[in-house]
Order: C-alpha cells, then structure tokens, then sequence
C-alpha cells in the first residue's frame, strides 16, 4: 500500500512529458505516454486494492509533504485510502485507461494529438487527487482541476466558437455550485476547525450530536457544489452543450468519472448528511426531479450524444436519489456499474459517429447493425444495462436503489412511483435510441475504420457491463457498515416484481412503437399538443430559456449599458484633478531665476509673520 | 547690552537687517549677475555680523568660529558661481540673467 502516491503521479509525469515536449513526440509514442500513464496508474491501484482488500484495516493514509502551516492551520497533502476511494480509484483508472486506450483510435486524425493527451492525463491526475487527497482543501484543488479539465476538454475543437461558448458555459455554471461549496468549506472550517475529512466529521459529530441548523446549512452548501459538478437540477444545463467535446471525452469526463464527483463527496461527507433529515430529504428531491426530467428530455432528442447525456444527468439523478433515502451502498455502486455501461455507450456511439464521418443526428442513422457490428453489439450490452434488464450490472445497481426507496420511513412509496416511472422512460427512450441508430432504412454507407486498439475497450466494457454486477455488491456493502440504513431484502413481493418487470415493459413499449407499425407514433407527435409537448422536452423543460432571461441578458444589459464603466468616472476625476493643479502650478515654473528668488523671499516672510503673529 | 567697545546689540542687528535687506533687494532688482553674486555675498556677511555679534554677547568663541565656516562656504561659492558665469557669458553673449530662462515648466 506504500504505492499509493504513485497512482496519481504517472498521469500527472505523463501530462508534464506531454506537455513539454509540445507535440513533437511522434504520434505512437504520444499514444503511448498518453495511454500508458493511465495504464501504470491502473496496475498500480490493482495491486494497492488488492492489498488493501485482504488486509484487516478499512483505511490507510500516507502523508507526502505539508503544504502549509499558518498558526494552527495546518494542511499536509496525504492521501487518504477507504473501500470508497478504492472504488471511485479503480473506476477512474481502470476505465480510464480504456477510454484512453479508445482515444489513441478515436483521435488519431485530429490536430493536437499531444495536447488531448495532456489534458486528459492532468484530468485522471485531477480527479484522482479529488478522490484520494485526505483534506477537504485538497479534494477541493482537485474538484477545480478536474473543472479546468473539463472546460479545456469541452472546447478542445476550439476554431469553432460555438465550442468556446459551451466549454465557457460548462465553467461558469459549475462556478455557481464551486461557490457554494467553497462557502460550505469555509463554514465547516470554522465550526470545527480543521479541513481534515474524518477529523471534520468527527467533530461534527460531537457538536452536533442531534444535528443543527448549521450543520443542515453546510450539507445544503456541499450540496449546491454538489449540484454543479453533477449537472442536477437546477444547474444542470451545462452537460448537454458539454457533448461538444470529443466523444471519448464524454465517455470519461462527462459520463463515467467527474460528473459523479458530486456523488463522491455527499457520500465522503455522509455523516453530515445523517445529522441532518432536511438536507438529506433535499439530496432525494434534486435528484428525483433530476432523473425525471432528464428521462422525458431524453425521449426526444435527436443529437445520440445529447440522448446520452440526459440519460447520464438522470442516472446520477438515480445516484442522489438513492443516497437521499439512505441508500448509501447503493449509490456508489450505481455509480460503478453507471461508469462500465455509459462509457461502454458512448464509446460505441463514438464508434458509430466516426464510422460516418462525425455525424450524430440519428434521423440520418439507421440499418446500421449489420455493417458496424461491434459497436451494434456493445450497444446492445450497453442499452440492457441502461435500461436495467434482468442479468445486467445496471439491473443490480438500479434494483438495489428502488427497492431501499420503496422501503425507506418517510414517503417510500412516492419516492418509488416516480423513480420507478423514470426507469420505464429510461427503457424506453433506450429502445428509441437503438431504433433510431441501427434498425429502420440506410440513409448512410458507414466506413468503420476501427482498429484493435478501439474494439478491446469496447469488449472489456460489455464484459463488465454485464459481470460488474455480480462481483461488486457484497464487498461494497461492507463500505459503509451499519452507518446508513440497512440494505435488506426481505420485501414486499409485489414491490420487487413491479421493480423488475417495468423496464421489461418500457422495452416492449418502445418495441411497439418504433419498430412496429401497430401504433401509429407520428399521430402523437404531430398533434398540436404533441408538438408542443415534444418541443418543451427538447428544449430541456426550457431551463436555458428561463436563465437566459432571468439571468444571462440582464447581465448583457448591463455589460452593454455599463460599456463606460461607472465606477471608473471616479478615479478619472481624480486624474483629472492632478492635472488641472498640474496646469496651475507649471505657470509659475517660469524660469527666471530672480522670480524664484522672490516667491522663496515671500514665502519665507509669510512664515515669519505667522510665526510673529501666534 | 553692549556687545564691546559700547556698541548696543541692538543696533549690531539693525544693521545686519539692514544689510540683509539691501542684498535681499539687489538679487531681486539686478539683473546683472555679478551684482546678484556681489548681493548673495552681503546676505551671507549679514548673517555672519549677527553671529560675531552674538559670540561677543555672550562670551563665546562659537561665534567666530561659524564666522570661519562662513567665510570658507562664501569663498567655495564664489569658485563655482564664477565658473557659471563664465559659462553663461560664453552661451548666451550677455550677462543678463533673465535670458537664461529656458527651463519653463
């Protein structure tokens, strides 16, 4: 376990090669630094796990260095190792170094080969410091470098600007959540009077032994950050436009590793969050709303990587939910099956959109699963998950988070409906996305290029995709013990069959009405009310609208109205003061010596006389 | 009162005023500048006639002895303001003083 500092120092050396070397390394050596980092980092962190896992001890910390020491305050970097951060490790590395691997393929025609490399290095270097680092202050370093990242890798084809503008948008509105959440560490700090993880929750513990209004204060603030880097209602506008960046880095950024970052810190701070039944609540209403929401936006979108990225923004919806109503083992393991079968479905749908020529409208997809048939197939595998069909990693995950909603005190049942209405909108716009893609008519001769190096990934994806399930559940129950509420399965039997079969329904349902023509679905949707239905949805429940209105034009206004800048009219007058005495005085700097000689005479005299006269 | 020889101290000022007061005018009226030269000489022995005068009032040597100094600065004065003299005479043709007026502000 001494090892542990070198899981996170392979990508960063791999990004400072890269990055000094300023592209000049060839090509395959580039893909070599680039993958192979992330590749080391992986072994390293199989072989510190797997130490970590038959050892006694259910955490272990190494200290580094200090990073600073004002008075009392006292900030070493450490690195911090629990049954979480192995999880959150294994899954940064394990399927970053896939996605990595998928990239050197995917990416090997664009400009800036070298530097794609580089930021996605500094992103697992980021991301893992976010997970592993032991202080809050350095989860919070982390949690802004994987946002840079982000930013960086969003607007990587930057010679379009409508690249810059989402990749700006991504930052600025992620800016919002990282505000509360720094306020939310400033408060913490006071309170207990150290940024140390455990010590922090330890004291919280004491001096808040029934829970505060403080104490829910700081969970909400968290969760505001939370909020932000999750792309939950009401900030989750940023992570469709997001999908402008370059479809591996969907797959890691966006789908499989920073998106659930939120996740990891309401379940690294969860004592905060069992102190507090309000905040809790809340952490379960944003993320239902968000997964509701995002499913019916899914529905109908046109963009594969947009359907994508709803559907991601409503698993991680599933992820709050779930640890909203104590299901805390639950949600971590979500987020690791999420991790196998989003990536595994980008990475195919990346796959699909390179073999025709970077197009991503489905309607001008379609028939194509017999000529790309190993994206089809990891599709397929991907989708089973997504939707949560029986034997599929996402089906154990999903079934394990309905099942502790349905059983949870306060309004189980609800809570449960609705979630459970969101998986059959799940299913069903899977089976949509499917439709639309592979089956139907060609309208487009694909020209699949792809070598080994993009396959394997997409193999071992499937491979966990389906098996990820079964090996996971048992060990991750242990992470949290008996601190969250208890996993059981004796059930209401009725309960557990509805939780399985409505994803199976969703499915038959999408079957109907995509690929048989039994029902006639443009009847639906091109009624007035169904347009206007279908439009809203579009539009993402006309978030974006709402903030452009309330928030982004008046500022506009401003910034146009304030072109002058008023607050600058002060200082100008100030120059414009110096000058006009400078114009006084410059006159009387004549030149003539005897005119000196005379001003220091009177002067002289004037003191003389004031002096005699007090 | 007296400072010696029955001379009131009193009247040793006036006359150092006086004296002061009639180089004061020279520098501001001449513009000649030998004559302003010759002004900043009589200023100077204004001031050091008080300090004489002031020394023998009080029994003292000091006053004297600043006389010294006074007279060394006065001789190290005139060495420099001569060497610009000569320079002026030889820029600007004159020795008016007011033509040497071009650093204005």
């Amino acid at each position: 376990m001494n090892l542990l500092w070198l899981i996170p120092t392979f990508p960063l050396a791999g990004f400072l090669i890269l990055c000094a070397t300023e592209g000049k390394l060839p090509k395959v050596v580039t893909a070599c630094v680039g993958a192979g980092s992330v590749g080391l980092s992986a072994i390293v962190a199989a072989l510190v796990g797997w130490e970590f896992v038959t050892s006694d001890s259910t955490s272990y910390s190494q200290v580094l260095w200090t990073w600073m020491v004002v008075g009392d305050f006292n900030v070493t970097i450490s690195l911090y190792l629990d049954y979480l951060a192995l999880v959150m490790v294994g899954v940064i590395t394990g399927v970053g170094f896939l996605i990595h691997l998928y990239a050197t393929g995917y990416m090997w025609d664009e400009e800036g080969y070298s530097r794609f490399f580089a930021y996605m290095n500094l992103f697992v270097f980021a991301m893992l410091l976010l997970v592993l680092g032991d202080s809050l202050l350095l989860l919070f370093l982390g949690w802004e470098g994987v946002g840079l990242c982000s930013y960086l890798l969003i607007g990587f084809f930057h010679t379009d600007p409508a690249n810059g503008y989402a990749a700006r948008k991504a930052f600025v509105v992620t800016r919002v959540g990282d505000t509360a959440l720094i306020l939310g560490l400033f408060l913490l700090f006071r309170e207990v009077g150290t940024l140390d993880i455990q010590q922090s929750l330890d004291g919280a513990r004491n001096i808040w032994p029934d829970g505060s209004v403080m104490n829910t204060a700081i969970a909400l603030l968290l969760l505001g950050g939370a909020i932000g880097k999750s792309a939950q209602v009401p900030l989750q506008t940023w992570l469709p436009d997001a999908m402008a960046g370059p479809t591996p880095v969907s797959a890691l950024i966006h789908a499989a590793t920073m998106v659930t970052a939120g996740v990891y810190l309401i379940a690294r701070m969860q004592d905060l969050y069992l102190l507090s039944e309000t905040a809790t609540l809340c952490v379960a209403v944003v993320g239902l709303v968000t997964l509701f929401i995002a499913s019916f936006t899914a529905l109908v979108q046109s963009d594969i990587k947009r359907v994508l990225a709803f559907s991601t923004m409503s698993q991680i919806g599933y992820m709050f939910f779930a640890l909203g109503v104590g299901a805390w083992s639950a949600a971590i393991f979500h987020l690791m099956t999420h991790a196998f079968f989003k990536a595994l479905l980008f990475l195919a749908s990346g796959s699909v959109i390179l073999a025709l020529h970077h197009e991503q409208d489905m309607y001008k997809m379609g028939g194509l699963w017999k000529k790309l048939p190993i994206p089809f197939w990891s599709m397929v595998i991907g989708s089973a998950a997504l939707a949560a069909l029986p034997f599929t990693s996402g089906f154990v995950s999903k079934d394990a988070i309905l099942l502790t909603a349905a059983h949870s005190e306060t309004l189980g049942m609800t809570f449960w409906s609705v979630a459970v209405a969101a998986a059959f909108m799940t299913s069903l716009y899977t089976m949509r996305m499917m439709y639309l893609t592979f089956f139907g008519e060609t309208k487009m001769e694909p020209h699949d290029k792809s070598k080994a190096n993009m396959w394997l990934p997409l193999l071992v994806l499937s491979v966990l995709s389906i098996g990820g399930g079964w090996l996971g559940f048992t060990v991750l129950q242990t992470l949290f013990g008996d601190k969250g509420v208890h996993f059981e399965l004796h059930l209401k039997e009725l309960v557990a069959i509805a939780t399985m079969c409505v994803p199976l329904l969703g499915v038959l349902v999408g079957y109907i009405l995509f690929a048989t023509k039994v029902f006639n679905r443009r009847k639906i949707s091109d009624s007035a009310l169904g347009k206007a239905v279908s439009r809203f949805w579009f539009v993402g429940w006309g978030f974006d609208k709402v903030y452009d209105t309330l928030i982004v034009n008046p500022f506009r206004w401003l910034a146009r109205v304030n072109k002058g800048d008023a607050v600058d009219y002060l200082f100008r007058f100030t120059t414009l003061l110096a000058r006009i005495f400078h114009n006084l005085l410059t006159v009387s700097q004549n030149g003539r010596l005897r005119w000196y000689a005379l001003t220091m005479f009177s002067g002289l005299l004037f003191v003389l006389i004031v002096v005699a006269l007090i | 009162m007296d400072v010696s020889g029955g001379i009131p101290l009193e009247h040793v000022i006036w006359f150092a005023i006086t004296l002061f007061l009639i180089g004061v005018v020279g520098i501001l009226i001449r513009r000649n500048v030998i004559f302003i030269l010759l002004s900043l000489e009589l200023m100077m022995n204004a001031a050091a006639v008080v300090f004489i005068a002031a020394g023998a009032f009080h029994d003292q040597a000091d006053g004297q002895v600043m006389f010294m100094f006074i007279l060394a600065l006065a001789a190290a004065e005139v060495a420099v303001a001569l060497g610009l003299v000569v320079q002026l005479s030889r820029r600007f043709k004159t020795l008016d003083i007011d033509a040497a007026s071009e650093m204005t502000g």
